[in-house]
């Protein structure tokens, strides 16, 4: 039982954290004490958090490497904009609307990580990775060239080119490459906040459960747990789309805090750096992820004072990082003067 | 005859293509690593020419000798100061680093030559001697096929690239040294091959190749910036994955068929779709052949 | 948590049969004829036969290389055989996965140890009992009351299987940090969790010293007495083996060479020349 009320530990730690910094930010927030620049990062970032913990799930728990993962938040963030802006007349509590959007931003990313994963999870390693690369591009190409309008009549869709004819009153939502403009910034901290305890929740749960170590046993041998008798597809689906539901729910969130969103936001370099966060903030370690994501979209701007050798300072920081965090000769040097954690793969 | 010429640029691209996914495979096939950083190495190479004949007026072959020479220099660096300390962590952490390296290059590009794009100058051309015109091609059946010299360079330095290569890994002594670590680097190093050096050589070859390919990429799409590499990366990547990575035939398979989808995509279906069908068909290679095109696939033993 | 087979049926005993007395009227939970598997050119396995009673404790010898465990890779179907047919408790199994087999009863370990390494011992036989205390995923990350009465259960079933070993004070050490014979008796208590009515084991006493192998030769005993079930094992500790294995069947290039009773095997003049070979061939 050490282990266990070590986990559970660890994961109440990354509550109380994550709670902490809210507070801490609100009440910043709300006495002035907070830049206007840090102000406006602070919806991006819970979305950038999501993100982390959602591939952090993929590549941690599940330990399939996801190259592609900014296109579930794509679909996320396209599906659930479309969905908040339609329904603008019929749910005019913003709040229920982004819950609302953030379902069906979730919903659509979800079936598009299944559709995905079908094909994805029956390869092995790297190809499965370069599969993920190729979906991810697919998405962004099909969003660049997809159109939606609205009128009376209801939704038009069309792909490649505008054929539409809207009705009276219509308006285009997508515009193909040039995204949805004008959105109506209703994502709030306190939704990210919430969405980040939900998605923490989710998969501290689903860590501590049956199907979690399924998962996990998955990551661990594939040929040991099919020889217990688990279904490696159905549990490799099942990580999979769940990680792609979070991370269309992040979309949804991140584009409902921007004025306007395109298709080309969400490429390969995106991908990689949601990589970046869950690789720096340790695999399977959920409150790393949550770190690594906010400190990295806030270096950026911190790092303004270089202004342009920022870019370059983060290219450098994330190499020595990784340098100190993996190098055997550095990493036991470190050993020597912090005391060794003995964890577990999954704690926080 | 426009579809010839479409086939015609579909396989000159290919070839750059197959150029720079030769820098892959190989890497890939004998550390196991990504090398994210090999689209930038590309980039370098061709700023490297482009300053060195325009900046300097040197002669075009030796802007591109300069450049892969630098480019071969800058590959070994990389390799023993971000990859080389990491020889014992996960794949992903070298991943990362890379990763890292690629941001490092673009920036370090950005700073050094701006992001203002360079018009990449035309190399290959012919000046007729009688009405003293420049012409970069050859018109062949009253003008319906057109070939330009840059796309005959081009397909002549990948086939040359590619028969050198295979010599190379198979009569060499460096080169079956390479093909022995790629099998079992522990095993290599009992039959007293240096994997280190043996690493830094196809660190070596992998970027003088990538100079080649950067030169002749800019030669047929002269825009050149520091983000010039990238896209021609990862789809270098994916044609190594194609074709089966880790394999040389293999990469020269994937890179041509990759370029000459990409090419008869953009003509005949969507200019637009052209990267998504381009990705389409690898997923639906891979899912036929989940080792690519030439690949093995390593059964685990259990 | 008895497993439940659709037809359990009488199937006439062949004449090449190791049952034990107790289960002669009981019909066999192993029956294997004429299975074969061809890698390339190579027959690795060809014209195995092989029957085991519901509590047998039989014993797979033969040098290294003669195809010992491609036999259980074929009994688990981690490879599907070219030939021959597997009957499992008369049931056959041709075309089912790795996963059904399991289900089916099939349990094994690994001769190159295969835990789930990073997570805990209690985890690991929490993982064996996947298919005993099925709830859903929902019920998993919404917490409702099936999920706390089941994980409840889990837990105490994964000690009581980790007591058989001895080793329910390390149910919270990662299984990757265990000594190396302590990751073998992992392996067997994960597999028991499956609830099988036949448990492989390829090599149990590899790596151990002899009061270790002794004292496993004891739990196997105990584990089939208590379980009830039958066991198969691989091994090159012939103490281990002439010890505990009431039938024995020597393997050599893929080919049975000798079936009996471990007197019987240790006279067998086609074994000795396949452990010693003979003046020729050395």
């Amino acid at each position: 039982m050490k282990r266990l009320s070590k986990t559970s530990r660890a994961n109440g730690l990354t509550y109380v954290m994550v709670v902490a910094a809210f507070v801490i930010l609100q009440a910043l927030s709300a006495g002035g004490g907070l830049s206007s620049t840090l102000q406006g990062q602070l919806v991006p970032i819970c979305a950038y958090v999501v993100m982390a913990l959602s591939l952090n799930l993929t590549v941690g728990i599940l330990g399939e490497l996801s190259l592609g993962h900014a296109g579930f938040m794509s679909v996320g963030a396209f599906a659930g904009t479309v969905a908040a802006v339609s329904l603008q007349a019929a749910l005019p509590s913003a709040p229920v609307r982004l819950l609302v959007s953030m379902i069906v931003g979730a919903g659509c990313a979800a079936v598009a990580g299944f559709l995905i994963g079908i094909p994805v999870l029956r390869l092995n390693g790297d190809y499965l990775a370069i599969v993920t690369l190729a979906f991810g591009e697919i998405i962004k190409s099909i969003v660049n060239n997809l159109y939606i309008g609205m009128d009376g009549v209801g939704l038009h869709v069309s792909f490649l080119k505008n054929t539409m004819t809207l009705g009276e009153g219509g308006r285009m939502i997508l515009n193909g490459p040039m995204g949805i403009p004008g959105i109506q910034k209703i994502s709030t901290f306190t939704a990210g906040f919430l969405l980040i305890l939900v998605a923490l929740i989710i998969i501290f749960n689903l860590v501590n459960s049956r199907a979690g170590r399924a998962i996990m046993a998955i990551r661990d041998n594939r040929i040991a747990a099919e020889s217990v008798g688990i279904g490696v597809t159905k549990y490799k689906m099942m990580a999979f789309v769940l990680s792609a539901a979070l991370a269309g729910a992040a979309g949804t969130l991140f584009a409902q805090g921007q004025t306007a969103v395109i298709a080309t936001k969400f490429d390969f370099n995106t991908s990689i750096l949601i990589l970046v966060f869950v690789v720096l903030g340790g695999l399977g370690r959920m409150w790393g992820s949550i770190i690594a994501a906010a400190a990295l979209t806030i270096l950026p701007e911190a790092l303004r004072g270089f202004a342009t050798y920022r870019m370059l300072v983060y290219a450098i920081v994330l190499i020595l990082v990784m340098l100190a965090t993996n190098n055997p000769m550095l990493k036991s040097f470190f050993a020597r003067i912090i005391p060794k954690r003995k964890g577990a793969s999954v704690d926080g | 005859m426009t579809f010839l010429n479409h086939l015609i640029n579909g396989i000159s691209l290919g070839s750059v293509y197959a150029i720079i996914a030769l820098g892959y495979t190989m890497v890939y096939g004998i550390a196991k690593m990504l090398n994210f950083a090999h689209g930038d190495v590309i980039m370098v190479g061709a700023y490297v020419c482009f300053f060195a004949s325009s900046s300097f007026g040197l002669p075009p072959i030796l802007g591109v000798l300069l450049a892969m020479a630098v480019c071969t220099a800058l590959g070994v660096v990389i390799e023993r100061l971000a990859y080389k300390p990491l020889r014992q962590a996960t794949s992903l952490a070298v991943l990362i680093t890379a990763i890292g390296m690629s941001y490092f290059l673009q920036n370090a590009a950005q700073l050094l030559w701006t992001s203002n794009p360079k018009i990449f100058p035309t190399f290959f051309t012919v000046t007729d001697r009688e009405t003293g015109a420049v012409k970069t091609g050859i018109s062949l059946f009253e003008g319906q096929l057109n070939l330009s010299y840059a796309s005959i360079v081009t397909i002549a330095a990948c086939i040359v690239i590619m028969i050198a290569l295979t010599l190379f890994t198979s009569k060499s002594k460096m080169g079956k040294a390479m093909r022995a670590c790629s099998e079992d680097k522990a095993a290599a190093q009992l039959m007293g091959i240096n994997v280190n050096t043996t690493i830094s050589m196809t660190f070596a070859i992998g970027s003088c190749l990538a100079a080649i390919a950067g030169v002749l990429l800019c030669s047929s799409y002269p825009t050149l910036q520091p983000t010039t590499g990238s896209m021609p990366g990862i789809k270098a990547f994916t044609a190594a994955v194609f074709g089966g990575i880790g394999s040389i035939p293999g990469a020269l398979l994937g890179g041509i068929l990759l370029g000459v989808i990409e090419i008869l995509a953009k003509a005949y279906l969507s200019t637009q779709l052209s990267d998504a069908i381009v990705f389409a068909v690898l997923i639906v290679v891979l899912l036929v052949k989940p080792a690519g095109l030439l690949g093995k696939l390593v059964r685990e033993k259990v | 948590m008895a497993k439940k087979f659709d037809k359990p049926k009488m199937v006439p005993v062949p004449s090449h049969s190791i049952i034990p007395e107790r289960d002669i009227d009981k019909s066999p939970i192993l029956e294997c004829s004429h299975l074969g598997i061809d890698f390339g050119g190579l027959r690795a396995v060809d014209d195995f036969n092989l029957t085991i009673g519901r509590t047998e404790i039989a014993g797979l010898i033969g040098p290294n290389g003669a195809g010992k465990t491609t036999v259980f890779n074929l009994l688990t179907k981690v490879y599907q055989p070219t030939r021959g047919t597997i009957l499992l408790d008369g049931m056959d199994t041709s075309g089912k996965t790795t996963v059904q087999i399991n289900r089916m009863g099939i349990a094994r370990t690994f001769q190159n140890i295969r835990l789930f390494s990073n997570l805990s011992v209690e985890d690991n036989v929490k993982i064996g009992l996947h298919n005993q205390e099925p709830y859903s995923m929902l019920s998993g990350i919404l917490r409702l009351p099936n999920y706390w009465r089941q994980e409840k259960a889990a837990h105490q079933r994964a000690l009581e299987l980790l007591s058989i070993f001895d080793m329910q004070d390390l149910a919270g050490v990662k299984a990757g940090a265990l000594p190396y014979g302590a990751q073998r008796r992992l392996e067997i208590v994960r597999a028991l969790g499956t609830n099988p009515s036949l448990l492989l084991l390829d090599e149990p006493a590899a790596g151990m010293n002899p009061s270790e192998t002794a004292e496993l030769m004891e739990n196997i005993v105990k584990i089939r007495d208590t379980f009830q079930i039958a066991i198969l094992l691989i091994e090159h500790d012939m103490s281990l083996v002439m010890g505990i294995c009431e039938g024995i069947c020597v393997l050599n290039f893929g080919q049975v060479i000798a079936k009996g009773t471990a007197e019987e095997i240790q006279n067998n003049p086609e074994v000795i020349k396949a452990y010693l070979g003979t003046h020729k061939e050395a």
